[in-house]
């Protein structure tokens, strides 16, 4: 039951959101437009699942974005240029993701420095070596690329479920059993909450770290083979940025930022809000995209304000107290 | 003054003659200095000039890192500001311009430590929302172009020079020598460090520590508005999308590189200025080495790794350990 309350409130702006656009813009409820939202942000969303998990643990992953981009060009070159069978370079990347994660949990852990610092690294390493690998976009043409692309699911109303976003809701589903139903997601929160009590507790602070980083950089090459598939190249310079987009929609899908607190579905629907106000905006035509930008911020404000106030009333009475016996 | 220069920049300033003289290995003429038209040219003067915007960013953001706090938000404060200098050049004087601007960068600043002090957001949280929506913003005030200008007076201060060297490399000296003067000229950064050690116990002591967070993060605004004033006059427009991008992450990099730990505390303004200064430098070196200039990110990976492992409370207990263990081993 952790986090209901932010998530509700998240649900509430989402759906009156869309009812709003939808009064102004009735074509905005179909299963066509909600069918490319989730496609356009199946990327998103499958990055902001394992942001959700690094946040709560009390973390935070910087490097997420390059862990795409380095993705996107070796699953193209691997294809293209090294012959290597799509499925092989898939499992492969996945590997490299998940111990490069791996190896950003242990110095995080082992020489006891901040998430932030250690990641900003990861970001610098991992854009710099898809930079070395090809600085130009390499079109992909393998036959399953189109296959995948093809395939989707007919909803009513003409609206496409495409297989990236198929990926993406399981994902997504995936992450929330994950984290509200297993000992390991009981433990994500036990190290948000705090890492020297869920010590003496006997979670297994540093093995928690590295898998939990390791879950985030997995999930991140995941999202990496997603962008792939969605723009059919790799690319070094794709998803600069998606990890500031991703820790927003963590923060407005009510995950507390300093952990402990939060779930997937509020990232999810996080995820959903972005894509609203993109949709939106797409919609309108005369206001321009960095209105998007701007609604993030105002949003993030907003949750941030609101967690800001349900903390400090949480806390009150611990206060007083405090206050009573000094 | 000896605060100024503390007896531990020494590694910075090895690691500065060490960078510096890998340079001349791959470019021999990175020394040669000469006069023209009253200003000095030169691989060194380049270093010193591009490396100006980073440099200003890193004196606001050690100050801000030494309250425990961090500012993600002062790239898009640069695109902020610069976009405001930009549309403002033509039609207004140079002070009305600078005003506007600086005083945007204030208000930054402000909103910044108003989220931070007042309300008591994580600092990495508070200043993420103007990450996301300055840059936003600064496209508002362009309204999406890149706004070009040709007013002589904004233009100097970003390709003047003032006795042979460039503006920006004297703005960020003097303010260099101002932010030295008042935070180490009096107790100010005493204060600074005290809050950052322990905020708590430095308000039970009296220290204003609320005030003292509020003027690091307006500090740390002004700072970044003067870098985007000056990176706009540099190329006479202002580019929202990419005026100071990732260069927040330059700048902390500047810091950390400059000995001031990211816990907060102890400070120098030097070694930070310093900090930039070996960044752009590494720049400098691998454009004129002729390597692609992707190679800056690796780079600076391996530096920021290189530079927690020497900063880890852990390392020197690992070491010890391992030594331990050659002993027992033998």
């Amino acid at each position: 039951m952790k986090g209901l309350p932010p998530v509700l409130i998240t649900a509430i702006v989402l759906v009156a959101g869309f009812v709003l656009c939808a009064l102004q813009f009735p074509n905005i409820a179909s299963t066509r437009v909600v069918g490319n939202l989730l496609t356009d942000n199946a990327f998103l969303g499958i990055v902001a699942t394992g942001m959700t998990f690094v946040i709560i643990s009390g973390g935070i992953d910087l490097s997420v974005g390059s862990v795409i981009g380095f993705t996107t060009v070796f699953v193209a070159l691997a294809i293209e240029r090294w012959g290597v069978p799509p499925l092989v370079a898939f499992v492969a990347i996945l590997a490299l993701s998940a111990a490069f994660g791996a190896a950003m949990g242990a110095v995080i852990h082992v020489l006891d420095l901040p998430p932030f610092i250690v990641t900003l690294a990861g970001m610098f390493l991992a854009r710099g070596a898809s930079f070395l690998l090809s600085t130009e976009s390499v079109p992909i043409t393998a036959p399953v690329y189109s296959t995948v692309s093809d395939f989707a699911l007919r909803m009513p109303g003409g609206g496409r479920l495409t297989a990236i976003a198929i990926i993406m809701l399981v994902i997504v589903i995936g992450g929330a059993l994950l984290l509200h139903l297993t000992r390991f997601g009981a433990n994500v929160y036990a190290l948000g909450g705090s890492r020297a009590t869920a010590s003496l507790m006997g979670v297994a602070v540093g093995k928690m770290t590295i898998k939990i980083y390791m879950l985030s950089s997995l999930l991140a090459g995941i999202a990496g083979i997603v962008f792939s598939f969605y723009t059919s190249a790799g690319y070094s310079l794709s998803a600069v940025g998606v990890e500031l987009d991703s820790i927003a929609a963590v923060v407005i899908g009510g995950t507390l930022l300093t952990g402990g607190q939060g779930s997937v579905i509020g990232t999810f629907l996080g995820v959903l809000i972005q894509g609203m106000i993109q949709t939106y905006i797409n919609f309108d035509g005369t206001l321009s995209s960095w209105w998007t930008k701007i609604a993030t911020g105002v949003l993030l404000f907003a949750f941030i304000a609101l967690q800001q106030g349900l903390v400090a009333l949480a806390r009150r009475p611990v206060a007083k107290s405090a206050g009573a016996a000094s | 003054m000896t605060a100024l220069l503390p007896r531990r920049g020494l590694a910075q300033i090895l690691a500065l003659i060490v960078i510096l003289a890998v340079d001349r290995v791959v470019s021999p003429q990175f020394f040669d200095l000469r006069l023209q038209d009253g200003r000095l040219f030169g691989s060194l003067i380049d270093v010193l000039n591009r490396g100006t915007p980073v440099a200003l960013l890193s004196l606001g953001m050690v100050l801000v890192i030494a309250t425990r706090g961090i500012d993600l938000s002062v790239g898009a404060v640069m695109a902020i500001c610069g976009a405001i200098a930009a549309s403002l050049a033509d039609s207004h004087g140079l002070p009305v311009v600078l005003a506007a601007a600086l005083g945007a960068g204030l208000l930054c600043g402000l909103w910044n430590g108003f989220l931070v002090a007042v309300l008591g957001m994580q600092p990495i949280v508070a200043t993420l929302i103007l990450m996301v929506a300055g840059r936003g913003i600064a496209q508002l005030i362009t309204e999406g172009r890149i706004v070009t200008f040709s007013s002589p007076d904004l233009v100097w201060l970003g390709n003047g020079s003032v006795l042979g060297l460039p503006v920006p490399v004297v703005i960020a000296l003097g303010m260099l020598i101002l932010t030295g003067a008042v935070v180490r000229g009096s107790a100010l950064g005493l204060l600074i460090e005290a809050t950052g050690g322990n905020a708590r116990a430095s308000e039970l002591a009296g220290v204003g520590t609320r005030a003292m967070i509020l003027s690091v993060y307006v500090w740390c605004g002004v700072c970044a508005a003067l870098a985007g004033v000056i990176a706009a006059a540099d190329i006479m427009g202002a580019d929202a999308n990419n005026a100071g991008l990732w260069l927040e992450l330059d700048a902390i990099l500047a810091v950390v590189i400059g000995g001031t730990s990211l816990f907060g505390g102890r400070f120098s303004l030097v070694l930070a200025v310093l900090g930039a200064l070996i960044i752009q430098t590494m720049n400098t070196g691998i454009l004129l080495s002729g390597y692609p200039p992707e190679f800056n990110l690796l780079v600076k990976a391996v530096v920021v790794l290189a530079v927690l492992l020497l900063q880890s409370p852990k390392f020197s207990g690992l070491a010890g350990i391992a030594a331990r263990l050659r002993r027992t081993k033998a």
